[in-house]
């Protein structure tokens, strides 16, 4: 019984130190692997904990049209993104928190980091950042359906509305889930890619053109805020990449081992986006549309798939 | 029973003092109104918490029959919104609509009648008092719509309302002599089982789905409420908005706890209007200019929701699924309680900026936020419950119509429940599309114009009751659990079978006020992390440098929702005029858009015009001279001998 505690509380603290401290690592990674396939040395791994540091050190500036809504984006998207990776189960160790129905609690808190964010953007009245909202709102409106369709077949598969049971449940190995299953994580990694703004959809990288979503809304972010909005973001990359990996992952014989399984899954989506970001460009502005149906054709047949 | 009456007797008088008050009219007419929805909210809640069921029957012969009026529990749930919108309208009318502005005292007598007409409405379970209530509760809307009665706008908005209102009317006595014929009492009770499978059972199913749909403004029979809310005063549009569409949905409650055995077909129709209203009702939404027009479409859409949670309970119902019965019908429900609580908040402050500003155009505002410090955080809160987004109300309720339709995806063999889950998740991200933009154009940036520059906050007696509204949004939002017991109360008497299982067996309502609370704490932490300077910041928006714009260059409602729009142009048909700019040197054009209603605008207004001139054809038949008026009698004498002798 009590060893059965210290490990379940051992499996708390390793869950929360990961979600708090290993999300930077994820975009640096993602960056050195862009950096060698074009053939350059790049940035550090830990470039963004160097520029965490920096920036939790600098003296924000407000314009004098921004309210306290403008700081409601930064937190919303931090505390959102942390609440949410209580929900999510990182590979077979286990979730801290599951319930019935969390998965619409999970989608519904990137849901409100996303209100917040454009409400943040919008509260500096520039109009670089009203476009940078609207079309982040008009191109979530797409995103949404192809997450809770794949949900929803998800949840057909293993009768289970939890997020943790969705994921791994035991049944998502057998052959007749394999195809629907594919087809689930296709949609869902064209949502975990237009939801991160990581290329084919917006490029994290760009900030004086007028093609891109994410990072115009944050323009006027600095010091603390602009922290706390890379971290939010951060975050956000590793609990959806947690989402989008699970069904994925082998279950090993022993707690720790699942861990390593875990931490190389990370690394090899970090590899994978790298990858993707290095050999494709941003769509077309009026193209992105179209892709997030795509996913949203995806997920719907693998609903499909199900019934037959 | 007395003490619910006796609520409804002091809500009722509670404008006729302000007849003969030379002076402070309104505060008399709030007070009694506050102290009736004091005396009916405890009422309900006993009912609710477990009490007696009471009733009342007159001692009058064709009317004795027990059960006349009756406070049980469905009538219960819909009373506490019934009485808490009027009594907070009351209030805010004080700043709002003070005694000297026109028709102040008519708007306070003929609000406190609605208000009453509205809660004998909810306790009738005999067809004449359901009847009486009803129209009661008809005119008094039209003359509060009809405040502003100089406004053309104003008068046409009241008369499109008359019209629909009576027409909804007409279908229900229609529906009423069906039951009558079913079941032999007018008294509104169980029906026999069988009896929603025969025809008759499907006439009257249409009857009184046309009847209470037109109130509620169920899709295709919405179009009186966008313009009738955006023409009443702004908080006779909350009550309009939280409570009396609402009564459309308490009929089609009551008729579902009439029908022991509803077809399949039912929740099926039920769900599909659902879907519906709710998308083409945001979509309109993202649409519109015009502040309260937005938020009239906005209803549209939380009735198609509420219309999907009962659609999904009726499947249950009709199929025997217990839990779906409990997911969907306790959605729904407690959507409605929602609704009221952040619809009446946003009408609120909505009508606390158009105090201010003058205008309702959004394109008029901007920057209120800083000027407006209370009514925006009202707005906001009220913009993030209807968005239905955790931590708040509008969550909790669409978490469990979600929960049902994600169960319901294993209980049939085709997956009807998916219409349900889809039209929910596009729902919830266009409603998040559409208050960003409400928001951000009336509150964020900088002014657009002087009025907006130049308005300033509004008095406590108009923020107290949107304070109110919010603080119920929020303990709903993160004490879910305490509505657990009132709402398996109403789903039993909606639901059938003895086995229905309560909703906090079904879900974990603790889990969620953890995780919202781990939410405030974590957003507590950070702010104090970020708490800026107290120093007043003298520097424009960055902007990329790009330091001269004026305040005319910021992102627009109309740009913010240009996208969707655009992109929903099959649906929406929006028209634009102008705007086209030749030369090198263009000179200054005008450019508009409006997106119409496809309802009124496209379709009644037309063929009511064509109607208008088909009867101005035959004008010449009234000519006002006598002598042609008897030679009308003389010819139909005439064709009558004829037709007897033939």
């Amino acid at each position: 019984m009590s060893q059965s505690l210290l490990l379940v509380s051992l499996q708390w603290v390793v869950h929360l130190a990961t979600l708090l401290l290993l999300p930077p690592l994820i975009p640096g990674l993602i960056n050195k692997v862009k950096a060698a396939m074009a053939g350059r040395q790049g940035p550090p791994v830990l470039q963004l904990y160097y520029d965490l540091a920096k920036l939790a050190r600098k003296r924000a500036v407000f314009s004098r049209t921004t309210t306290w809504v403008f700081l409601a984006g930064p937190i919303g998207t931090v505390a959102a993104g942390l609440v949410a990776g209580l929900l999510v189960p990182f590979g077979q160790t286990g979730t801290p928190l599951s319930f019935e129905g969390d998965v619409i609690l999970f989608a519904y808190l990137f849901g409100l980091a996303r209100f917040l964010t454009v409400l943040s953007a919008m509260d500096t009245g520039s109009s670089f950042e009203g476009m940078g909202a609207a079309r982040e709102v008009a191109f979530s409106a797409l995103a949404e359906p192809a997450l809770f369709l794949g949900f929803a077949a998800l949840a057909k598969a293993s009768s289970s509305l939890s997020l943790s049971t969705m994921l791994l449940g035991s049944g998502l190995g057998s052959g007749r889930i394999a195809g629907p299953l594919i087809l689930v994580l296709v949609g869902w990694s064209i949502v975990f890619l237009a939801e991160n703004a990581r290329i084919p959809v917006d490029d994290p990288n760009t900030h004086l053109e007028l093609t891109m979503i994410h990072e115009v809304m944050v323009l006027d972010h600095s010091g603390r805020p602009l922290a706390l909005v890379l971290y939010g973001a951060s975050v956000k990359l590793l609990v959806l990449g947690a989402m989008l990996m699970d069904p994925l992952l082998p279950r090993a014989p022993q707690g720790w081992q699942n861990w390593l399984i875990f931490y190389a899954g990370l690394g090899a989506l970090a590899v994978a986006v790298g990858l993707v970001e290095s050999m494709m460009a941003r769509f077309r502005m009026t193209k992105v549309p179209q892709f997030l149906i795509a996913g949203i054709l995806a997920s719907a047949f693998a609903f499909l798939l199900l019934l037959v | 029973m007395r003490l619910y009456l006796l609520a409804v007797l002091l809500v009722a008088s509670s404008g006729f003092p302000g007849l003969f008050l030379r002076r402070r009219g309104g505060e008399v007419a709030a007070v009694l109104m506050g102290l009736g929805a004091l005396l009916g909210i405890s009422a309900a809640i006993r009912v609710l918490g477990g009490g007696s069921v009471p009733t009342l029957a007159l001692p009058a012969a064709p009317l004795a029959t027990p059960g006349l009026l009756t406070l049980d529990a469905i009538a219960a749930f819909f009373a506490v919104p019934v009485f808490l919108l009027p009594a907070c309208a009351a209030v805010y009318g004080l700043g709002y609509w003070d005694d000297h502005q026109e028709n102040a005292h008519t708007l306070h007598l003929v609000l406190g009648l609605l208000a009453a007409s509205l809660a004998f409405l909810v306790v009738s379970t005999h067809a004449l008092p359901f009847l009486l209530g009803w129209e009661g509760m008809a005119i008094a809307a039209f003359i509060l719509v009809m405040t502003e009665d100089r406004l053309p706008e104003a008068r046409r908005a009241a008369w499109i309302y008359l019209v629909s209102t009576h027409t909804g009317t007409l279908a229900l006595i229609g529906a009423f002599v069906v039951y009558f014929s079913a079941s032999g009492q007018w008294l509104l009770a169980e029906l026999p089982r069988g009896f929603a499978a025969t025809t008759q059972g499907t006439v009257f199913f249409s009857l009184c789905l046309f009847g209470f749909g037109f109130k509620a403004g169920v899709m295709p029979l919405h179009l009186w409420l966008p313009p009738t809310h955006a023409a009443a005063p702004s908080h006779v549009s909350s009550v309009m908005s939280g409570v009396l569409i609402k009564m459309g949905i308490l009929g089609l409650v009551r008729l579902l706890s009439w029908i022991p055995d509803p077809p399949f077909w039912w929740g099926a129709v039920l769900m599909m209007l659902g879907a519906l209203s709710g998308l083409l009702g945001v979509a309109f939404a993202l649409g519109q200019h015009d502040l309260k027009r937005l938020l009239a479409y906005h209803s549209i859409e939380n009735i198609g929701i509420i219309l999907l949670g009962l659609g999904l309970g009726t499947l249950g119902k009709s199929t025997g699924h217990p839990v779906l019965q409990v997911l969907g019908y306790a959605g729904a429900l407690l959507h409605v309680l929602n609704h009221s609580l952040f619809k009446g908040l946003l009408f609120l402050a909505g009508g606390s900026v158009v105090h201010a500003v003058g205008t309702r155009d959004l394109e008029q505002m901007g920057g209120l936020g800083r000027r407006m410090p209370w009514t925006s955080g009202a707005f906001l809160v009220g913009s993030w419950a209807i968005s239905g987004l955790p931590p708040l109300n509008g969550f909790v309720s669409e978490w469990f119509i979600y929960l049902g339709s994600f169960r319901a995806l294993g209980y049939f063999r085709w997956p009807w429940s998916l219409v349900v889950l889809t039209a929910l998740a596009l729902i919830g991200a266009l409603a998040v599309a559409c208050f960003a933009k409400a928001y951000g154009a009336v509150f964020q940036g900088a002014p657009r114009t002087e009025a907006a520059a130049a308005a300033h906050e509004s008095p406590p007696s108009m923020l107290a009751p949107m304070g109110l509204l919010a603080a119920a949004c929020a303990l709903i939002g993160l004490a879910p659990m305490v509505m657990a017991p009132a709402l398996d109360r109403v789903v039993a008497a909606l639901g059938v079978g003895l086995g229905l299982p309560p909703l906090a067996h079904l879900v974990s309502l603790p889990s969620l006020s953890i995780l919202a609370l781990a939410l405030l704490v974590l957003a507590v932490l950070l702010w104090r992390w970020l708490r800026p300077e107290p120093a007043e910041s003298t520097l424009p928006t960055w902007d990329c440098g790009y330091a001269v714009a004026n305040t005319r260059m910021q992102y627009t409602a109309s740009s913010f929702a240009d996208g969707l729009v655009g992109g929903l142009r099959w649906v929406l048909w929006p028209r634009s005029h102008g705007g086209k700019v030749t030369g090198s040197f263009p000179i200054d054009r005008p450019f508009a858009t409006q997106v119409p209603d496809p309802v009124l605008d496209r379709l009644a207004d037309p063929c009511f015009r064509f109607l208008a001139l088909g009867a101005s054809l035959l004008r010449f038949l009234q000519s006002g001279q006598l002598h042609i008026y008897l030679l009308y009698v003389l010819l139909a004498l005439l064709t009558l001998l004829i037709w007897m002798v033939a």
